[in-house]
């Protein structure tokens, strides 16, 4: 039975790195996994791969002429660990649709056999937001089930998970897509910890790890590589081992309660992050201010 | 089963033979079809007026629907230029149904070319697809413009038409001068009607609107004409013909007569006839530009007001009498040309046509559906002969359109009783007129399903279909007949009343039954 996992969250948190990371720290304990990265800008497997960007499956239908005139292997290749790895692609910003290329992409791969019963595990690192309906594509029927969303003490990111954890409700009250944890990939903000705990308390679900900073991460991309493989021995690479193992274990999925505007930001205020609104200055220019105080 | 060579019999009545029935029986035990009887309780029950009212509260669902998309529109008024090949960036299946809708209803092969977006086009953007359709469509076929009009994938994944067209003529596809007009045509908005006004506005605008010095309202004398969407040869002939006789020099803006009639001479056309670049060029240079279907022509009355500077007068739909007349006296009144003796006597020969039939059309009563223009000037046709429109369906009919055709029905006795809907399609139609029986059905072939319909609840329920309006698949050559002017409003009213009495016959041509009404002289 393959596990399906889709890893979501906002731009720029770490999806990609946290993905790859912990994907290592399976393909180390012996799984067989798969990467499918669904992001236009295709860098969801380089650091398995050593590689700057892998060739995508939409450039290569595209200069193959379509997609039917494409074969597995041309797009399929094996890293670290035996760690399978595709790029969905997709268009510059600003022409074509690249939720359709996710489309295309994960239908290719279904037809081409690509989910052979071998795997343990299929990982899809998906672009920050969920634009459109192609990038909800790796959580629809027969997909991924379980949904891990990457997220910090950051108010911008929790905003994001929450969002997230909406449209997860849409496709899990008619299917079996289930949120899974909440991934904090730690930015070092205050109490970022009880934080996260307490969000992911409040949405039903779990923390199911906190991934401390650490620089050894930046040291291994900038060699293209994951933690696990650069140094083992490092302190983060148990981190990762450990969220791989928590994954393995996991049996907590949940259909999400996300949060209403007024109950994240009670939450936000709780943990200082927010300040109190002040009704009276909503809608009130500097100038009117500068009178009211002058009076 | 097998057929002989020498004498192949048609699957009507082929299939009535007992092996056939034989395999359609075995196929409904296999499909596990309802059974007759239940079939039939299901009929009777969609007749009711407890389904009707189900029907009306129908949101999610288009059954039968009274329109087609913009590109549609958009590919009959490009067809209208002179060796003009109409370009449809998107989707070839798209292309395809454009092309058999058109032959189907002329009976002529429709020359157009689509880009051919595929998988790749849809998530890179369609650039590519522009770039190679525009050279290789050229170089091919040989067109003087192409007009280029877009399906719903172009639309949703946003191409920006205008910059891909600009793009292939600085790679050299195409040559910089070559006219490439455009106009974006979603399907999922508006219908064909406004798909022909959207092509149009985009011809109008690529020759004329950065060329405009020196052009001056009235220098040249003529009258541009705009038919708009429209299925009937003859309207364009009769309206061409009326100003010949007025001695009037005109301009029709997208006039397919000649490509969308070719003769069988041993040569193909795969161009004909049509507006001419020049001619396009120099609209805006005359008197005025009379647009025949108001109700669509918006976006190209616009243009001509706003950037022309021509008055585009308001005129009505030249259907029946009174608004032909209004049509050539505001001819007569924008170019001085007093209205002839000739089309005085086809106007006398009209009423006396109109004389000679009232009586059996008067009070019958008509249910209407088609596109907003043509509905309006049949009910005002009806009108005058007496007869009495019951339902008027118009599903691409806007809320102004609502209004206004309410207010022209209300205006006559013999509108009263009418009821007009927009946005509804042809199953509400069909439980409109199980609800409140009229005498016939006027619109598209279409209808003729529910014709079939209503005579399957019983012979006095039946609604005969007249076939008057676009696309007419299921009869040849009708799209040659007119139903504008005096010639049009008289084939209407010959339609209409022959159908009458080809309906009466039916009824008493029963032997000692009913044939005392069975009568040589009607």
């Amino acid at each position: 039975m393959i596990r399906q996992c889709a890893i979501y969250g906002k731009g720029g948190i770490g999806k990609s790195t946290t993905t790859q990371n912990l994907v290592a720290g399976l393909a180390a304990e012996g799984k067989k996994v798969m990467i499918v990265g669904c992001d236009p800008k295709a860098d969801s497997t380089r650091l398995i791969l050593h590689a700057k960007a892998q060739n995508t499956i939409m450039q290569m239908a595209a200069d193959a002429g379509t997609v039917e005139d494409l074969e597995l292997d041309e797009v399929l290749k094996v890293g670290y660990g035996g760690v399978r790895c595709v790029e969905s692609g997709g268009p510059e910003p600003g022409v074509g649709c690249a939720g359709r290329g996710v489309i295309t992409a994960i239908n290719f791969l279904e037809e081409e056999g690509a989910y052979d019963e071998e795997l343990d595990f299929v990982f899809y690192d998906v672009l920050g937001d969920v634009v459109c309906g192609g990038f909800a594509m790796p959580i629809r029927e027969n997909k991924a089930q379980e949904i891990y969303i990457v997220v910090s003490g950051e108010m911008m990111a929790m905003y994001a998970a929450n969002n997230i954890a909406k449209g997860i409700c849409k496709y899990a009250t008619s299917g079996k897509v289930r949120l899974a944890g909440l991934i904090c990939n730690s930015r070092k903000t205050d109490k970022e910890a009880e934080l996260i705990q307490a969000l992911a308390e409040k949405m039903g679900t779990q923390m199911i790890h906190f991934v401390p900073r650490d620089n050894v991460v930046q040291r291994a991309e900038i060699r293209r590589m994951t933690v696990i493989e650069y140094d083992p021995t490092a302190k983060q690479a148990d981190e990762y081992r450990e969220l791989a193992r928590k994954i393995v274990e996991n049996k907590h999925m949940v259909i999400p309660k996300p949060l209403t505007m007024d109950e994240l930001e009670e939450l936000l205020m709780e943990f200082g992050i927010l300040d109190e609104e002040d009704e009276a200055i909503v809608g009130k220019t500097a100038e009117a201010e500068a009178a009211l105080a002058a009076a | 089963m097998s057929q002989d060579v020498n004498a192949i019999e048609q699957g009507f009545p082929l299939f009535n033979k007992p092996e056939y029935q034989d395999t359609f029986a075995r196929k409904r035990v296999f499909e596990e079809a309802h059974s007759p009887e239940k079939i039939e309780q299901v009929f009777q029950w969609t007749t009711t007026e407890e389904y009707k009212e189900l029907n009306f509260k129908r949101q999610m669902l288009g059954v039968n629907p009274n329109k087609v998309c913009q590109p549609v529109g958009a590919v009959l008024c490009a067809l209208g230029f002179h060796k003009t090949l109409p370009y449809v960036h998107g989707s070839q299946g798209c292309v395809a149904y454009f092309r058999t809708y058109f032959n189907r209803h002329f009976r002529e092969p429709i020359a157009t070319v689509s880009d051919s977006m595929t998988e790749d086009a849809a998530v890179f953007g369609g650039q590519k697809n522009i770039f190679e359709g525009l050279e290789n469509a050229k170089k091919m076929y040989e067109p003087e413009m192409m007009a280029i009009s877009t399906t719903c994938m172009a639309e949703v994944i946003g191409d920006d038409l205008n910059s891909f067209v600009n793009n292939a003529k600085k790679e050299g596809r195409v040559p910089v001068d070559f006219p490439t007009p455009f106009a974006n045509t979603p399907s999922f908005v508006g219908s064909h009607t406004t798909g022909w006004d959207n092509m149009l506005e985009g011809i109008l605008r690529y020759f004329t609107l950065n060329h405009m010095e020196g052009k001056t309202p009235g220098s040249n004398g003529k009258l541009n004409l705009v038919l708009g969407f429209d299925g009937y040869l003859g309207n364009l002939r009769v309206i061409k013909r009326m100003l010949k006789e007025m001695d009037v020099e005109y301009t029709f803006l997208s006039d397919p007569e000649e490509v969308l009639d070719t003769p069988a001479d041993g040569e193909f056309r795969m161009y004909a006839g049509g507006t001419t670049q020049d001619e396009i060029k120099d609209a805006p240079n005359a008197i005025d530009t009379l647009l025949l279907q108001p109700w669509h022509l918006i976006k190209t009355k616009k243009f001509v007001q706003e950037t022309w500077n021509q008055p585009a007068a308001s005129i009505q739909i030249p259907m029946g009498l009174a608004w032909t007349d209004e049509f050539l006296m505001k001819v007569s009144e924008l170019t001085g040309k007093p209205i002839p003796a000739s089309l005085e006597k086809e106007r006398g020969r009209l009423i006396d046509m109109m004389a000679d039939s009232h009586q059996w059309l008067h009070g019958k009563k008509y249910s209407v559906f088609g596109d907003p223009d043509s509905v309006t000037g049949m009910c005002q046709v009806l009108m005058e002969l007496g007869a009495e429109p019951l339902h008027v369906l118009c599903q691409n009919g806007s809320k102004k359109w609502l209004k206004d055709i309410t207010k022209l029905l209300k205006s006559s006795p013999y509108g009263q009783e009418a009821e007009v809907y927009t946005g509804k399609d042809l199953w509400h139609l069909r439980s409109l007129v199980f609800s409140k029986k009229p005498d016939f059905l006027i619109g598209n072939s279409y209808g003729k399903f529910i014709q079939r319909d209503t005579l399957h609840k019983g012979k006095e329920h039946e609604v005969p279909l007249v076939r008057i309006g676009f696309p007419l698949f299921d009869r040849h050559h009708l799209h040659r007949d007119t139903t504008l002017g005096y010639e049009g409003m008289m084939y209407i009213l010959k339609t209409l009343v022959n159908a009458v009495m080809e309906r009466m016959d039916q009824d008493t041509m029963v032997m000692g039954d009913t044939d005392y009404a069975f009568d040589l002289v009607r």
